[in-house]
């Protein structure tokens, strides 16, 4: 998210979408969210709830003390001899890996999957310089190809058929293939083989840095990232700040808490644990740490859970918003709820405003959050940051919008002038009536009759009460 | 027992039948009502929309109109009763007289179906409805309040109802307040979504007991020329018994 902060138009991104992209999406969302069911139910529900709450309160633990912890880990990578870089933001993050490339004149780079280099946008960077990326993770790999960015965090390539994926092969690779899944992950295995062995620097991102032993984590499913990680003499690892744990024990709770909410795993299948340089590993390990607008939501109380986020995607899985529209609609690179609260704090509301809307607060993504990250309060945290402002920014929000908001409220709050519109209402739109509904109303809820019709006001509640109870004595009337 | 109405925007200018509706089940079952006239709206969608400020005047407005009278405060919906039961105790600072009076208002709302089996513990109102019937689960009622078994107890009592399962029925029927007018063309992909599964379940009624959910499945059947029938449990409840 290199400088850019063009708007995201949610909306305008959400117009056609390929019916066959969302169809894909359902299906790998589906099926990932019924196999998390089943070892949640194997785990049970009450030792799940359990464990959720541990993580949040790990997580908030090593974010309220990341200062200590970051320190810590410092002093044990080093000692490990491992080399430590920090980074304000993408373009020093990217300096620092050009940096290291050239020093050892690296032509070609292989990298595990991680999202955090397709924040800073490290492929255009490496590339932009001559050097040829090869990202290994089969998802991560065809999006590459297909020149998108991932649809989603944990599964980049979920919006694509596999016979998208085989079109995408013969074109690209100009290979004979079915679309066979066996066929087409072959082909891909074979091709990233030889890069493996051929690559002058392994790049990462990393799922967790334990502090007390300087341990990078990264869990995979393929073993990719433990070829990228041995095999080139260079490991380059960029990892969020906020990506900390105190220790093993925490790691602990979290590993169990992320598989099963990816992938419905009990364990993922490799857990690569790096710290430092060991022999026969790569000769030298920089770790990048990143900031870019973490310490920024770091100071925000209520908004800086998002930071606790282990990047599981369920959120995106359960999201009804996020099933119809599929990851791209979003314009950034975290898609989804996390993408809503996390891309506006990133970018700013001014830019990604319009995403903390995107969401009809069903409140799904924060039952299902394996760290219970209060999704839908930093959502109303952030529209209040457009409409209002804050301590972080002024209002985004257009004048009329404001003013539409200051009238409705003027009239809402009188119980005089809220009858009386109701009865206006009633006066003005009966000319619109097809019998009880009403096709197309005025501006601004032409936009709901663009998708259905909308009921036309009738009765008087109140006029009814009142008669009611004068003839019969029913009931009675409160009145201040 | 003596109650106060809490009808709500959408109930009070798009269901007014659905109200009086609700008034004749309760008197029906010894319930004594009253309407406090001042109230308006609670605040929900002004807090919703990013503006807090607003909500949180228009919530110590509501409360004005709610805080002399007594009883439990019973509304139609899951949504604007999450908003004053979950949210207004959270908008003014503890050791305020507004904090005070916000916890003792969250204390006396109950939704409708809530207020029934929970409170006065009555189950069976002696209706009949002989028809196929799935029951959506509005988000804010199921997962805001807690509201899960309620609907379906009262449905169980109904002589002749058949209840059909719904696919997906805790998934959102993309009203989301403003977000059916800000994204339109998603919130309608939703509301089909629903539609469909709402057919597939070969219901002949489907429940929907939150306003703001009931005229959008309403419309979106309404939109296709639909034979199925949307209506809030106290319509289906006021049916064929003796209300």
């Amino acid at each position: 998210m290199t400088g850019k902060t063009a708007r995201i138009d949610f909306r305008a991104n959400t117009r056609n979408v390929p019916p066959a992209m969302v169809a894909a999406t359902q299906k790998s969302a589906r099926t990932a969210l019924a196999k998390r069911a089943d070892v949640v139910r194997e785990f049970g529900e009450e030792q799940w709830q359990l464990l959720r709450k541990a993580g949040h309160d790990l997580r908030m633990h090593a974010l309220t003390h990341l200062d200590e912890y970051l320190a810590l880990l410092e002093e044990k990578v080093t000692a490990a001899g491992g080399q430590v870089h920090w980074a304000r933001n993408a373009e020093e993050a990217n300096r620092i890996v050009l940096d290291i490339a050239s020093r050892h004149g690296v032509r070609n780079v292989v990298k595990v999957k991680s999202m955090v280099t397709e924040e800073i946008e490290l492929n255009h960077a490496l590339e932009g310089r001559g050097i040829r990326v090869y990202e290994t993770d089969l998802g991560e790999f065809i999006v590459q190809l297909a020149g998108q960015r991932p649809s989603h965090i944990t599964a980049p390539a979920l919006h694509m058929t596999k016979e998208e994926i085989a079109d995408l092969f013969r074109e690209k690779l100009k290979v004979k293939t079915e679309p066979d899944p066996r066929q087409l992950t072959e082909i891909a295995r074979k091709l990233l083989r030889e890069e493996f062995l051929g690559a002058d620097m392994g790049i990462s991102g990393g799922n967790f840095l334990v502090a007390e032993t300087g341990t990078l984590i990264l869990v995979t499913n393929e073993g990719n990232g433990r070829m990228c990680t041995s095999l080139p003499p260079v490991h380059v690892a960029i990892v969020g700040i906020e990506k900390i744990l105190p220790d093993w024990d925490s790691a602990a709770v979290m590993l169990k808490l992320l598989a099963r909410s990816v992938s419905g795993s009990k364990i993922t299948a490799y857990n690569t644990f790096i710290t430092g340089v060991r022999e026969g590993g790569p000769r030298e390990f920089h770790l990048v740490l990143l900031d870019n607008g973490r310490t920024r939501i770091l100071r925000d109380e209520t908004a800086r859970e998002t930071l606790a986020c282990i990047r599981c995607g369920a959120c995106m899985n359960i999201c009804p918003v996020y099933n119809h529209v599929g990851g791209h609609a979003y314009g950034a690179v975290y898609p989804g709820p996390i993408g809503s609260i996390l891309t506006p704090q990133l970018l700013g509301t001014q830019a990604a405003g319009g995403l903390t809307f995107a969401s009809t607060l069903c409140g799904a993504c924060s039952e299902i959050c394996p760290v219970m990250i209060p999704i839908t309060e930093i959502l109303l945290h952030l529209r209040r940051r457009c409409m209002e402002g804050d301590e972080l920014e002024s209002s985004s929000a257009p004048a009329g919008i404001r003013a539409a908001a200051r009238a409705l409220q003027y009239v809402m709050g009188s119980p005089a002038l809220y009858r009386l519109a109701g009865r206006l209402g009633r006066t003005l739109l009966a000319p619109l009536r097809h019998g009880d509904w009403i096709h197309r109303m005025p501006a601004p809820l032409d936009r709901w009759t663009l998708s259905r019709p909308f009921p036309a006001p009738q009765g008087d509640f109140l006029g009814w009460w009142r008669t009611r109870t004068k003839n019969t004595g029913h009931g009675g009337t409160s009145h201040e | 027992m003596k109650v106060q109405l809490f009808v709500t925007c959408l109930g009070e200018n798009l269901l007014p039948h659905m109200l009086q509706k609700m008034v004749g089940i309760l008197e029906r079952i010894g319930v004594t009502c009253e309407f406090p006239e001042n109230q308006t709206c609670c605040g929900q969608p002004f807090f919703n929309s990013g503006f807090q400020k607003k909500g949180r005047e228009m919530a110590l407005r509501w409360m004005k109109a709610f805080s002399g009278t007594e009883g439990h405060i019973v509304a139609p919906s899951g949504s604007c009763l999450m908003f004053v039961k979950h949210r207004y105790p959270l908008m003014f600072p503890e050791g305020t007289a507004e904090h005070q009076e916000a916890v003792r208002i969250a204390g006396r709302v109950c939704e409708f179906s809530q207020f029934l089996v929970k409170v006065l513990k009555v189950t069976d109102l002696g209706a009949s409805f002989p028809h196929r019937v799935a029951c959506h689960s509005p988000c804010h009622l199921t997962r805001g309040l807690g509201v899960r078994d309620e609907q379906r107890i009262l449905l169980n009592a109904v002589r002749g109802l058949d209840l059909v399962p719904l696919n997906e029925e805790e998934t959102c029927c993309g009203f989301g307040g403003i977000f059916s007018v800000a994204y339109p063309e998603v919130s309608m992909a939703m509301m089909e979504a629903k539609l469909r599964n709402i057919a597939a379940s070969t219901a002949e009624y489907v429940v929907v007991s939150e306003p703001g959910c009931l005229i959008n499945i309403r419309g979106g059947l309404q939109k296709m020329n639909s034979n199925v029938q949307a209506l809030h449990l106290i319509e289906l409840l006021a049916m064929g018994g003796a209300a």
